[in-house]
């Protein structure tokens, strides 16, 4: 047997011994939820470069690696949630894949809204997650997904009544790392949005600098009719984590459902972004900036499911790409035979900064229906020599018209990001890293 | 202010400029004309310190200091504009917040303060009247979808309020109708100053009826063949350029 099946053989045990030590304390429903997604993962084991979907993402060095799961909190988890605050949110921490009442601020929240630690949240049947946790995706799927079931334990659900509009944003803070051990998290979120709420999310991810961890999030969404949510992923992880995130939701009719994801961190990120558009009149804005600089992978499959007619979905995915990273775009977009009037539009841009950095960007369009306007382009260039010149010839520095120019490149997404502090710390992000990195420009 | 002696410069593989001579003092306006290919905008390029220019010999002297040993920013910051004959679209770059940016960096460069946005939108103002520049032209990205005339009349607006010691205008008379080449030359005109050069490029004769200069060069096959003063300007639109080539090679400035 390999090494790589002999660690996966490790996992299994793990979730073996989990199941019947911590893990014991859960409702019969997530213990079998659990036990169904361990059988999976058991089956199918890490997936390897030889599957279509994992073709240019080798995750070798995540199952290769000894990560224990994790317990307790790092040293400077209070300092880790300090630094990515979010002026006026309520803040929600998961540490090591437990929700943390002590590191959280509840002050700020707002009425129309409920907010539970997933373990108390999934013994109190009024809650209703028993309808959705692990249910808005298909562990058959998703083998990440999977092996985060096959821990799940705890996490935080947001739930909105029906009506309700939040205008406090909900900001969740996930901290990960130990106190040297490599070890891997399982952080779990879900958010039910009722019927014609409204509400906006944010996910900061953070971790220990300098340490190797593994953080495997699975986040699910439930849009239901009429209601809008507006998600914001800021992926910021330490340069030596491996972050897996996968983000599904499921958008009912004539509901919304906007994803803005930024990532600047970890050494190898893989974010699954599943949509499900699953009534009639459904909107969705899936939209993303990268950064990749040193020797990052960053991968970013999305998936649009348009299941239902007179749908809508605009998807804006922009890379920038220096050093020697390498990045992965794969866009995919079904149209359903019964999903007339269909109208989806994607766009992929990269800029590459550097002449050994690579990027492998894939449009993936399944239409079944005949009356439907899909459009997708992909474009990969570099920085414009002229506009670079022309800024220069003005005043300006080298680097401050580079920056210039990457900032108009991705400010298209950054716009849409419609809270401000979680704005300024996201573009800081993506300068800071430019400096480190692409000075030799 | 800028003496250039025996430049020469080459692009890709083709020598453009085979050995220039221009002295240029403060409060002077000279022109530079000359067939297409003559190597014009080659030289107006290679001022501005163009990175596809590159210098094979010869120097350049501005304000005492080597400009071929300046980045084309240090030269910006340091009072040498050149107006672009295309001026680059940005899209996404504010132009408002571009110019900004760009007077603010030679503030910084010159020990002044920097502006703050209320008192850059005051500065702009004032120098948008002179030269119809409207609000909506500073709001709208650079140069994107700009007309011909907008392209050229944002360009000397930026000249305007960069306030630059030598200014090179690289063609800014191509394109423009009468009355967007009257407001240009307008603009260009309330700058003149003693403490101030300009070195206008230009193929045509008709911009010098509004920009007078005070000394005009012909440019023919990379080497300046005459120096004169506005008559000389008066006499190539009357013969063209093909007179230059019969012609023995003249005196130079």
């Amino acid at each position: 047997m390999s090494p790589v099946a002999e660690r996966h053989d490790t996992y299994v045990a793990d979730a073996d011994l989990f199941a019947r030590g911590r893990g014991l304390a859960a409702p019969a429903w997530v213990r079998d939820r659990r036990a169904g997604a361990v059988a999976r993962f058991a089956a199918a084991g890490f997936p390897t470069t030889r599957l279509e979907d994992w073709r240019f993402t080798n995750m070798a060095p995540i199952a290769a690696s000894a990560f224990t799961l994790a317990e307790g909190a790092p040293r400077h988890a209070a300092q880790l949630v300090a630094g990515v605050t979010v002026p006026g949110a309520v803040r929600l921490a998961i540490v090591n894949g437990q929700f943390a009442a002590g590191l959280s601020d509840l002050s700020a929240l707002p009425k129309g809204i409920r907010i539970a630690s997933l373990r108390d949240g999934a013994r109190d049947a009024t809650d209703g997650l028993e309808t959705h946790l692990a249910r808005v995706f298909d562990v058959e799927t998703h083998p990440f997904a999977a092996l985060n079931t096959a821990f799940l334990d705890d996490g935080v659900a947001v739930l909105v009544t029906a009506g309700a509009v939040v205008e406090t944003p909900i900001h969740i803070v996930v901290v990960t790392g130990g106190d040297g051990t490599p070890m891997v998290a399982h952080p779990r979120t879900l958010v039910v949005a009722g019927a014609n709420s409204q509400v906006r999310i944010a996910q900061t991810f953070v971790g220990s600098p300098g340490e190797v961890y593994f953080n495997n999030a699975v986040i699910e969404v439930v849009v239901h009719e009429g209601a809008v949510v507006e998600f914001y992923t800021d992926q910021r992880e330490a340069d030596t984590a491996f972050h897996v995130a996968n983000i599904q939701a499921h958008v009912e009719a004539n509901a919304v459902f906007a994803s803005h994801a930024f990532s600047t961190g970890g050494r190898i990120m893989r974010h699954d972004i599943g949509v499900g558009l699953k009534g009639e009149g459904a909107d969705c804005t899936m939209n993303g900036v990268y950064l990749a600089d040193g020797d990052r992978l960053m991968d970013t499959h999305t998936s649009l499911d348009h299941a239902m007619p007179h749908c809508t979905s605009h998807e804006v995915y922009k890379g920038i790409l220096a050093g020697r990273a390498r990045a992965v775009f794969n866009g995919r977009i079904i149209v359903r035979l019964d999903a007339q009037k269909t109208d989806a539009k994607q766009t992929n841009r990269a800029l590459l900064l550097s002449d050994d950095a690579t990027i492998n960007s894939n449009p993936q369009l399944e239409i079944f229906a005949d009356d439907v306007k899909c459009t997708h382009g992909a474009a990969v260039g570099q920085l414009d020599e002229d506009a670079m010149f022309y800024l220069q010839a003005r005043g300006l520095t080298r680097t401050e018209a580079r920056d210039m120019l990457l900032h108009a490149f991705a400010g298209e997404v950054l716009q849409g990001l419609a809270i401000p502090a979680l704005r300024e710390q996201i573009e800081a992000t993506l300068f800071d890293a430019l400096d480190r990195d692409v000075r030799e420009l | 202010m800028l003496d250039v002696k025996d430049l020469k410069v080459r692009v890709e593989d083709k020598e453009i400029l085979r050995g220039i001579n221009l002295s240029v003092k403060a409060g002077e306006v000279h022109a530079i004309m000359g067939p297409n290919g003559s190597g014009k905008s080659t030289f107006a390029r290679a001022l501005a310190g163009h990175p596809g220019y590159e210098v094979t010999g010869g120097q350049a002297t501005y304000k005492g200091q080597d400009l071929l040993e300046m980045d084309p920013d240090e030269r910006a910051r340091d009072g040498v504009f050149m107006a672009f004959q295309y001026p680059v679209e940005i899209p996404g770059v504010n132009n408002a917040y571009f110019l900004k940016a760009a007077l603010n960096a030679k503030r910084k460069h010159l020990g002044l303060e920097e502006l703050d946005a209320m008192d850059f939108m005051a500065l702009v103002k004032e120098k948008s009247k002179v030269l119809d520049v409207d609000e909506k032209m500073l709001q709208r990205s650079v140069n994107e979808g700009f007309s011909g005339g907008e392209k050229k009349r944002n360009e000397i607006f930026h000249m305007a309020v960069l306030e630059p010691t030598l200014a090179v205008l690289d063609e800014t008379d191509s394109g423009l109708d009468i009355d967007a080449l009257r407001i240009v030359s307008e603009g260009v005109n309330a700058m003149r100053s003693p403490d101030r050069a300009f070195i206008v490029v230009t193929h045509y004769q008709r911009l010098l009826n509004y920009i007078v200069p005070d000394f005009v060069h012909v440019l023919s096959d990379g080497l300046i063949v005459r120096s004169g003063g506005r008559e000389l300007a008066l006499e190539l639109e009357e013969k063209g350029y093909v007179w230059l080539e019969t012609a023995p090679a003249g005196a130079r400035k």
